[in-house]
């Protein structure tokens, strides 16, 4: 790889993009945030076509496309592990300080996984098919992370 | 010109346009669309082999949303494609259906143009168009006053503003029977006077009442092959052809190169190809993307290859007006909604519903048997569609 570039004289321009955003979570995003912010409950849909539960819920089935905005269900705060990684590298948008789990959890009575935190316990630890339950944050934020993050529990 | 074989539009869908859609989602405003157009084609998403997305990049602060807006669209397993060509996008989508189907490499292409403008910034987005080194530092977005200025130059302060404003009550007057359009502010002409002096200032001579809206919206189009349109659909609106021009900006537009709008190059080009001489007698209907009613008023000249003040003439005249020799825009046009990546396909879409005698309200009263759509975008990009009423090549 050559190294020995001339670069006196070059000059590069410093930027930065604001680029602020709304987002609208629509009718089927919202009720899911407010029954686990008011309720402490989680929310799929069914979409008895394929015979699935789906969670996070979605106004559509992304198989069949059909229109799943009233087929609500509730599914557990406990799940079990189907994957997971470990992050290890610093960054200023990471949720956690490293190192910290991620963990793909498929809850109680759901047939699609969700992301989350895992944390009580060491990464070096966490076994696919462990059972795990939600935390609920003290203070909601109105997001994903009013579940503050999953834990080990007793299946 | 050489096409392997004929494309059609056989399905239209449209969201309802608004500067507010808090009640859906991305994927869920996009999935009404899709579910229109599917419906007015006949079909199922079963049917369909392909789908091309596209929006203006950065206006969402979002990275690859035709991924998770596969929701909305039915896009799971399928082909599909992303496009991302500016304010054009909605064109620039019609001309990647056009060449999936007539290349033969599928039969039936949904195409799915959308912006949910009210979540984003939208002038942030586009002034990183622009060069780092010699324009970003001084560029402002959309807004100009250019065109103003050398209308009033040319035809005089008076005369000007007069067919400007009334450009805008005609498009309003079209707007308000479009029930999906977004701005439908009932104006009436003898507003005219009031308006050009009281509504605020942009720049220059264009005002607020003149510039068009920033709104949430989806559009959807089914594309077929010959075969299949023709078994699937009564009246396809057949693409004849299309034209494509655009130049850079801060070495070509503001430069030395010779001035020559993208329009009329674009123009010449497909009249040329298709053998148009008179476009004004040949074509019986145009959905022009019309960013003000300066532009829409200036361009009529750029688009139809006028002189003098011919373009003027036809605005005075009524000749544009729905029920005119020329109607333009019986939609409301761009002035009326603007949701900026469906809004060039917004106008291909409507062009094909008035071949297909599907506009409802809006419908004009004569058989469109050839209809011309034009998109727009930074920097002077230029997408022109010809839709047939008979099966073209």
């Amino acid at each position: 790889m050559p190294s020995d570039f001339d670069t006196s004289d070059c000059y590069t321009i410093p930027g930065k993009l604001a680029l602020p955003y709304t987002y609208f979570a629509g009718r089927v995003g919202s009720r899911f945030i407010t029954t686990l912010r008011d309720r402490h409950k989680i929310m799929g849909v069914r979409c008895d076509h394929c015979d699935m539960v789906l969670v996070p819920p979605r106004q559509t089935c992304e198989r069949c496309l059909r229109d799943l905005s009233d087929q609500w269900c509730e599914v557990g705060t406990r799940g079990e592990v189907v994957n997971y990684t470990v992050v290890r590298y610093p960054d200023r948008h990471q949720p956690r300080p490293v190192p910290f789990v991620l963990a793909m959890i498929r809850l109680e009575g759901a047939d699609t996984p969700i992301v989350h935190l895992l944390e009580e316990i060491a990464p070096e630890q966490v076994v696919i098919g462990m059972a795990v339950e939600a935390v609920f944050a003290v203070k909601t934020t109105a997001t994903i992370r009013d579940i503050d993050h999953f834990k080990p529990c007793d299946s | 010109m050489k096409k392997n074989r004929n494309v059609g539009i056989i399905g239209v869908g449209q969201s309802v346009y608004s500067s507010h859609r808090e009640e859906v989602n991305q994927p869920e405003m996009i999935n009404e669309a899709v579910v229109e157009a599917l419906e007015s084609a006949g079909l199922t998403i079963d049917d369909v082999d392909c789908i091309v997305h596209g929006n203006m990049e950065l206006f969402e602060m979002v990275h690859q949303p035709d991924l998770w807006h596969t929701l909305g669209t039915g896009a799971l397993g399928k082909e599909s494609l992303r496009v991302t060509t500016g304010g054009t996008t909605g064109a620039t989508l019609v001309a990647a259906a056009d060449h999936l189907v007539a290349s033969g490499l599928h039969d039936v292409v949904l195409a799915i143009g959308f912006e949910k403008l009210q979540e984003g910034h939208t002038t942030g987005g586009i002034t990183n168009m622009a060069d780092p080194l010699w324009g970003r530092q001084l560029q402002t977005g959309a807004l100009t006053g250019m065109t103003a200025a050398q209308m009033i130059e040319e035809f005089g302060e008076e005369r000007a503003k007069k067919v400007a404003m009334k450009y805008r009550i005609l498009m309003d007057q079209h707007a308000m029977k479009n029930h999906k359009a977004h701005r439908r502010l009932g104006l009436s002409p003898d507003q005219a006077d009031e308006l050009m002096e009281n509504s605020p200032q942009l720049v220059g001579e264009l005002r607020m009442i003149h510039m068009c809206s920033q709104s949430d919206g989806a559009c959807a189009m089914v594309f077929a092959s010959e075969e299949k349109a023709t078994a699937l659909c009564d009246q396809p609106a057949w693409i004849k052809d299309h034209v494509t021009a655009h130049r850079e900006e801060m070495f070509c537009i503001f430069g030395d190169a010779p001035v020559l709008s993208t329009h009329r190059y674009a123009a010449r080009k497909l009249y040329q190809r298709c053998g148009i001489t008179n476009p004004r007698e040949e074509i019986d209907l145009f959905e022009m993307y019309d960013p003000s009613s300066w532009w829409g008023s200036d361009w009529l000249r750029e688009f139809l290859l006028l002189e003098g003040d011919e373009h003027l003439k036809m605005i005075e005249n009524d000749e544009i007006a729905m029920d005119g020799a020329f109607p333009v825009n019986p939609s409301g046009g761009v002035i009326a909604s603007n949701p900026i990546g469906a809004t060039a396909m917004v106008r291909v879409a409507e062009a094909a519903l008035q071949i297909m005698g599907r506009a409802g309200e809006h419908q004009v009263p004569k058989t469109v048997n050839q209809a011309l759509a034009s998109g727009f975008g930074g920097t002077m990009w230029t997408v022109l569609t010809l839709l047939t009423r008979q099966v073209p090549w």
